[in-house]
């Protein structure tokens, strides 16, 4: 039994970065929009108790509740995938905010590199540069034409950061400057400096002073609380969508937000998407919700299964490399950590913030020469304080037993006397790294599950490879007494933390052969449906990608307002 | 900013009204905690400044009881969990820091009955980066891997787990840490392990509210200050600062 709605003018599924800002911007140009979101809503009055780690980050309070649905993971083709049972790598949002609650607020820009990667790297290194397996592509915008959208994403949450020289020109500075340097960000930067680099504080949704955004939303500074990475800010210090974006839309009076509504499918009939279908999370009741123009923003991974299980767009067929839908699934590198342990010195761990680091720019993107070594693109460097936690932090020199008397003794002696210097390396695609349907598993309403295939690429591990002699060399320029660097890249695992920094899937182009949406992020195939989100990008940079998700979340806005002004057509 | 400013100190400002107003109880919780004491028996973790101390206002930790484990299994798990987190120099161990009834009250709870976890469709044996696929609830794997634990024990030094010296007992978990053992049901000794593991470490530095981290000592041992509202200070400062630890019940209103 389906109840049918009163048809919507835009149905928006998912109220995270990606779903609160279409909201808000097409609310305040007086278009009515339903809101789905299938978790609960959410205000600073959540975050109450939000400083306990085992809640939070070990129980995962604020992700999706994995019993509901996962996905399934293999490493190649040949493998069969299995679910994913409980959190292990990337931990996935949900309720109002999305993951956007619980976020680091780390907020960078892509390089101008990273929009032409295809194009520049054939300019500067001929065709071999890239191997044949690497489906490479440019994105089918510039950096310049997306600059003012980076722009309005940064003063509406309220980044906080200094000028760096070897990413993209800037029109305007930052609405607010960099968060404060702490003794180990010092370190760190008197060593870079010293052997030539230009450290720069790491861009944050962390509020280094009290700030008013252009809507009008008021936000005071951060604490330095250390409850963020995991957490939701009590303070409403760090960009949260629930408190910048959705209170906005809600305040037009045109945002019709319904929560734990869970969309099934999209429904479709002669190539254009008709509404959707979804259920209740608290009582099984589905409803169908009729609409003219349908916006997925519902994470990278519900974007693209949410398409296939629809059978909207062309799924993608690892084997001929045709089709769009699940292609280019990315992911970042994060090995050739060199960690530093001390014996006299201690440092207050326990503070810090989520986006709270110093970094080094010269070995990102094609910042450095690549004539020379076997892969393209590039890392960045850094070193950050988020406050160590006790369950999660347990750092000990190599060799010491993870349990027992020297475990204890050791991870005590260290809890506030080491730090790493690590790195976040760029991803590039790989043929056989994608997204589809599991045959298999099901989610909980019956629908397959997501299946990912996926393993690092050569690419990756020798990026990696690189950039743990350099990790190596800041290290030794910082001077420790025990100093330990990891060089390679290790295989993916879906157990192991890592990050949430999945891309892919549902990209976007200049081709409808080779992408799946225009840049305005609407289907090439299904003129009324657009889907938002890190699902765009054609491959990962060496960024966290929230900053990059807010610019095309604000273009997509422009392009919807278009679409509904022109009476439908494709955007261009 | 003014406006945050104002509400740390507010919060501060109740918090010294809360451990005050325990003082002021203090003569009486200590009189209650002395009865209890001579009521119960066993086995020293609980004492009269630890009851005394805990949740002004209370006489008995009435959180110090069992859910789950029978009391062998509770006296089984709390040798367990000594060894992987023993007393020393730095200060108590994971059996008088509660990790024990920690893990108890965690095996009764959603956690124990994997309720967040997906468990549809079929188990298979997984591949090396899929993650672990274990039919068995938490609870049961933990049931599970103490009986093994005690029949091993037996099967290679002749008595239970609770009776052997802490080098054996390190021996045994060992075994078990490697593998080496098979549980109920096929499951590997491995999987029982690094659950045991982390739910020790998490029963040591999980807020007390959970049963674990007895007096926030596990904290105090690191030097960590627990859930304070904010650091703005600390985090520039070249000096060490050390906080007492506060708890989650500081953030009650
Ligand atoms: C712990 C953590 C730290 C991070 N730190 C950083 C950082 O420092 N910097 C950075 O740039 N990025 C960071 N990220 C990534 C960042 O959070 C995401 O890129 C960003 O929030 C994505 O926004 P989104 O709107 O695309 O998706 P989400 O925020 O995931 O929102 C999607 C929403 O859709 C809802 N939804 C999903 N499926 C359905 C459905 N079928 N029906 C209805 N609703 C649905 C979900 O419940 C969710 O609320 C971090 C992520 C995590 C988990
Ligand atoms: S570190 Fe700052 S931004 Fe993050 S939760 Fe704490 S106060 Fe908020």
């Amino acid at each position: 039994m389906v109840t049918k709605l009163d048809k919507a003018q835009v149905v928006v599924v998912g109220m995270g970065w990606a779903g609160g800002i279409v909201s808000a911007e097409l609310t305040k140009a007086g278009i009515n929009v339903v809101g789905l979101e299938r978790g609960k809503d959410r205000t600073t009055a959540d975050y109450t108790m939000a400083h306990d780690e085992l809640r939070y980050q070990h129980r995962t309070e604020l992700m999706q509740d994995l019993s509901k649905e996962t996905i399934t993971y293999r490493s190649s083709l040949k493998q069969k995938a299995l679910p994913m049972r409980h959190y292990g790598t990337f931990i996935v949002g949900d309720g109002v905010g999305g993951a956007g609650s619980h976020w680091n607020g780390q907020t960078y820009r892509f390089l101008p590199y990273d929009f032409e990667i295809r194009s520049q790297t054939v300019d500067r290194y001929g065709e071999g540069k890239i191997p044949g397996w690497m489906t490479l592509q440019d994105w089918g915008i510039t950096y310049d034409e997306l600059e003012p959208y980076y722009e309005k994403f940064e003063y509406m949450a309220g980044i906080s950061g200094e000028e760096v020289e070897l990413w993209g020109k800037r029109a305007k500075p930052y609405p607010t400057g960099p968060l404060v340097k702490t003794p180990i960000m010092k370190t760190f930067e008197e060593a870079a400096t010293s052997l030539g680099y230009k450290p720069f504080v790491i861009p944050a949704a962390n509020l280094s002073e009290s700030y008013t955004n252009p809507d009008g939303i008021q936000r005071g500074a951060c604490q330095y609380c250390a409850y963020c990475e995991n957490f939701g800010c009590e303070y409403g210090a760090k960009g949260d969508p629930a408190v910048t974006v959705i209170p906005v839309a809600k305040q037009t009076g045109k945002l019709d937000l319904r929560t734990h509504a869970n969309v099934l499918e999209i429904t479709s009939a002669n190539g254009k998407a008709t509404g959707v279908l979804y259920v209740d999370m608290l009582t099984g009741e589905k409803f169908e919700q009729p609409a003219d123009v349908v916006v997925i923003t519902s994470y990278v991974f519900n974007n693209a299964r949410l398409l296939l299980n629809s059978n909207l767009g062309t799924p993608y067929d690892p084997k001929t490399g045709k089709g769009t839908i699940g292609k280019n699934y990315c992911y970042q590198v994060t090995g050739g950590t060199t960690q530093l342990f001390f014996e006299d010195k201690e440092f207050n761990l326990y503070g810090g913030a989520g986006a709270l680091g110093i970094e080094i720019a010269e070995y990102m993107g094609d910042n450095f020469d690549h004539s020379d070594v076997n892969f393209i693109h590039g890392a960045g460097i850094r070193s950050t304080q988020y406050g160590d936690r006790p369950i999660a932090t347990n750092r000990v020199p190599k060799g010491t037993p993870n349990w027992g008397a020297e475990f204890k003794k050791q991870s005590i002696k260290y809890a506030n006397s080491n730090f790493p210097v690590k790195t976040q390396g760029a991803s590039m695609p790989h043929r056989e790294n994608y997204l589809d349907l599991d045959p298999e598993y099901k989610d909980a309403w019956g629908y397959p599950l997501l299946r990912m295939t996926y393993e690092y690429t050569d690419n990756d591990r020798e990026l990696v490879k690189f950039m743990a002699t350099k990790t190596r060399e800041i290290g030794e320029k910082i001077g420790a007494d025990i100093i330990e660097t990891s060089e390679e890249q290790g295989n993916f695992s879906v157990n192991k933390d890592t990050n949430t920094h999945n891309t892919g899937g549902v990209i976007m182009g200049s081709d409808p052969e080779t992408s799946a949406l225009n840049k305005y992020q609407q289907m090439w195939e299904v003129e009324n449906v657009f889907v938002v989100g890190a699902s765009s990008f054609p491959h990962n940079s060496c960024f966290n990608p929230t900053g990059t998700v807010g610019a095309l979340s604000y273009l997509a806005a422009e392009g919807i307002q278009n679409y509904i002004k022109n009476g439908g057509g494709l955007l261009v | 900013m003014a406006e945050k400013e104002n509400f740390t100190e507010k919060r501060s400002t109740r918090r010294n009204f809360l451990k005050n107003s325990g003082l002021t109880l203090g003569g009486l919780v200590l009189g209650g905690a002395v009865t209890s004491l001579v009521v119960k028996n066993n086995e020293g973790t609980t004492t009269t400044e630890h009851e005394a101390a805990h949740g002004g206002g209370t006489t008995t930790n009435y959180n110090h009881a069992l859910m789950f484990f029978t009391p062998a299994e509770y006296q089984t798990a709390a040798a367990a969990v000594e060894r992987i987190y023993p007393e020393d120099e730095n200060g108590p161990g994971a059996k008088e820091l509660g990790a024990a009834v920690y893990i108890d009250h965690q095996l009764a709870g959603q956690w124990g009955n994997n309720v967040k976890d997906y468990r549809l469709g079929a188990f298979y044996k997984p591949g090396e980066n899929q993650g672990p696929q274990t039919k068995l609830l938490r609870k049961d794997l933990f049931r599970a891997g103490l009986e093994a634990l005690d029949a091993y024990s037996k099967e290679n030094y002749d008595a239970v787990f609770t009776g052997l010296e802490p080098e054996q007992q390190d021996e045994v978990l060992t075994a078990f840490s490697e593998g080496k053992v098979t549980l109920y049901g096929n499951t590997g000794s491995g999987e029982f392990f690094s659950l045991l593991r982390t739910m020790t470490i998490e029963g040591v530095y999980a807020d007390p509210m959970y049963g674990g981290n007895n007096e926030m000592k596990g904290w105090a041992m690191r030097k960590y200050p627990g859930s304070r509202m904010q650091y703005v200070n600390e985090i520039q400062s070249d000096e060490f600062i050390e906080l007492k630890p506060e708890g989650l019940s500081s953030h009650m209103s």
